[in-house]
């Protein structure tokens, strides 16, 4: 019988037969990943358990993103940590200072996850890497000590919700849109404990950036994993990253639990209203809020397609008065590339404020924070109560497109309006 | 395992930056965590915790970032167990990895009030509201967890494994 794509990856990690969902599988890891705020907690706990070694050197990453440059004593405190412990194990790929990037944009960019992957990590957006055709999901940190001490860990296998998007993309409707669209129509619980498989002729259209923008918010829907096929795009990709894949086929009549299709010809550009991400309006409906804020980054758009849409409308234009434009890359080579394509001389022109390649205010963390009374559209993917700074903020999630537009404006904007 | 304690309750979909603001991040202390507990809800949440509190959650809980902080931060506090309609899947291993107690009970948790007194006996799957007189009975923790929990969590559960027991 036909597999799902989660499915058929677990199976190639496992001895057990794999029969359906709900069965509990020990599985091999392909790689395991922490962070700065994750990693210490998955350090005591892999000391803790007894362990000496990590299994593989090569396979456990370490990369410090989220308050670097190191915010405060506390969080240098935590990088030092990590730090140490990395040199000790002799792992190869920790990433700190000048080489450090969003972790979800960079593994990709450095070829370290690919198709039939499994890829754990102590971050919830691991599921990022679905957008290549790995089976990755986010762990805690004592899930992520056991995989590092032993290569392995169990999953219950997911049932699978197959979502097909028809048709053809407007102008400025993005990979963001549709997922913030499929999350606003399944709600945040809508894919709890499941994976979302993606499927159709706008799926195959997506460049694999775009594709990554919407395997990043499957965690928005609860869900455990999402997951793309590997194609001929997906292999151009991990190849130009230095890897060797190959294609995983996605077939319609495997055993999918729900199936969800969506006919892109009709979206236009949304926003997801505070403070859940399932508040999901046409940014008509929102259009005229004035913001004051704008933040353009993250693992879900920071990537350099964004910027070259954020570009795309601030060339030759100012940021309104009163708005603080924020723009991080989201690696070290997304930034270079960005000089070279003079879109950082049109950002500073614009007035933003270009920042490192970090999570900074995503989370809360630094670089950005609001105040009471605030309000932020941002290319980010939550908008929890308090995410990213007080508890009476507030913040609108959207395109770079949406986000430069409302930069312009001062307002929620339709990037058509300007 | 029993337990007995008041009922405290919160809604659908608290997420982990509720739980534990990620401004709090900077440490990994459950002590120093749990004085931080539900704050990103309500700036001092941690006032209504008692010694006997047991969390009564709507749908999702637990939904958001990673963070093991979350349970940490509820263990903290002193609560040792959380009733909710269901969890989010990645608090949900969490949880039982740190020893916190999490049981779903679906659509009925609607029915306990703020402040009834339950009586919780995980061997029976059963939960007794006592205020109100009746019994639920809960959704069955599988197999493989609670391995984990009668190791008492995951790292003493790799502890044995990793001393060949
Ligand atoms: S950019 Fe935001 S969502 Fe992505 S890893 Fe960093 S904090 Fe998490």
């Amino acid at each position: 019988m036909a597999k799902t794509l989660s499915e058929k990856i677990l199976q190639i990690h496992t001895s057990e037969e794999i029969t359906g969902p709900g069965q509990i599988v020990q599985v091999k890891v392909d790689k395991v990943l922490a962070n700065d705020i994750t990693a210490p907690l998955s350090i005591e706990s892999f000391f803790k358990m007894g362990a000496k070694r990590v299994f593989d050197v090569e396979k456990v990453i370490l990369v410090c993103d989220h308050f670097t440059p190191n915010k405060d004593i506390k969080s240098a405190e935590q990088v030092k940590k990590v730090r140490e412990f990395a040199q000790e194990q002799g792992i190869v790929h920790y990433y700190e200072g000048g080489d450090v990037g969003v972790e979800h944009a960079l593994l990709p960019e450095l070829g370290l996850v690919g198709p039939w992957d499994v890829v754990i990590g102590a971050d919830s957006h691991t599921c990022t890497y679905g957008g290549l055709g790995a089976f990755a999901t986010g762990l805690g940190s004592t899930d992520i000590a056991y995989a590092m001490a032993f290569g392995e860990t169990w999953f219950k296998v997911p049932g699978s919700i197959l979502v097909e998007i028809k048709g053809r993309l407007n102008k400025f409707v993005t990979a963001k849109d549709i997922i913030l669209t499929v999350i606003g129509h399944i709600g945040v619980d809508g894919a709890l404990y499941k994976a979302l498989e993606f499927t159709g002729e706008v799926i195959s259209d997506l460049d694999v950036e775009g594709r990554m923008t919407i395997a990043n918010m499957a965690i928005e829907a609860g869900a455990k994993a999402g997951l793309f096929p590997a194609d001929a795009k997906t292999l151009a990709y991990t190849s130009a990253c230095g890897r060797q894949d190959r294609e995983l086929v996605l077939e319609k009549d495997a055993n999918y639990e729900r199936e969800i299709t969506f006919d892109a010809t009709k979206l236009e550009p949304v926003v997801s209203c505070p403070h859940l991400p399932e508040n999901v309006c046409p940014v008509d409906e929102v259009k005229g809020i004035k913001i004051d804020q704008v933040v353009i980054g993250s693992c879900t758009n920071g990537r350099i397609s964004d910027l070259r849409q954020a570009a795309e409308l601030l060339k030759g234009n100012k940021v309104a008065k009163g708005v603080r434009l924020i723009i991080l890359p989201a690696t070290p080579n997304i930034y270079k590339q960005a000089l070279k394509e003079g879109l950082l001389e049109i950002f500073m022109e614009a007035g933003a404020v270009i920042g490192p390649p970090t999570c900074g205010p995503c989370l809360g963390g630094h670089m950005g924070i609001l105040a009471a009374g605030e309000k932020c559209v941002a290319t980010t993917n939550r908008n929890f109560k308090g995410r990213m700074g007080s508890l009476d903020s507030e913040v609108y999630l959207s395109s770079a497109y949406v986000a430069a537009a409302s930069a312009l404006t001062g307002y929620i904007t339709n990037p058509k309006d300007v | 395992m029993f337990y007995k304690g008041k009922a405290l309750k919160v809604g659908d979909h608290i997420d982990t930056d509720a739980i534990i603001p990620a401004r709090f991040l900077v440490t990994t202390d459950m002590e120093e965590l749990g004085k931080h507990c539900l704050s990103g809800l309500e700036e001092n949440f941690r006032q209504k915790i008692q010694p006997d509190t047991i969390l009564v959650a709507g749908k999702n809980f637990g939904c958001g970032s990673s963070r093991e902080h979350a349970p940490l931060a509820i263990l903290g506090a002193g609560i040792k167990v959380v009733v909710a309609h269901s969890f989010a899947r990645i608090f949900y291993r969490n949880g039982f990895n740190m020893g916190l107690l999490l049981l779903e009970l679906g659509d009925r948790v609607g029915e306990i009030a703020e402040g009834d007194l339950l009586e919780i006996d995980t061997t029976q799957n059963m939960l007794k509201n006592v205020t109100q007189n009746v019994e639920f009975e809960l959704n069955p923790i599988s197999e493989f967890i609670q391995k984990i929990l009668q190791a008492g969590g995951l790292i003493p559960f790799a502890k044995q494994r990793l001393q060949g027991a």
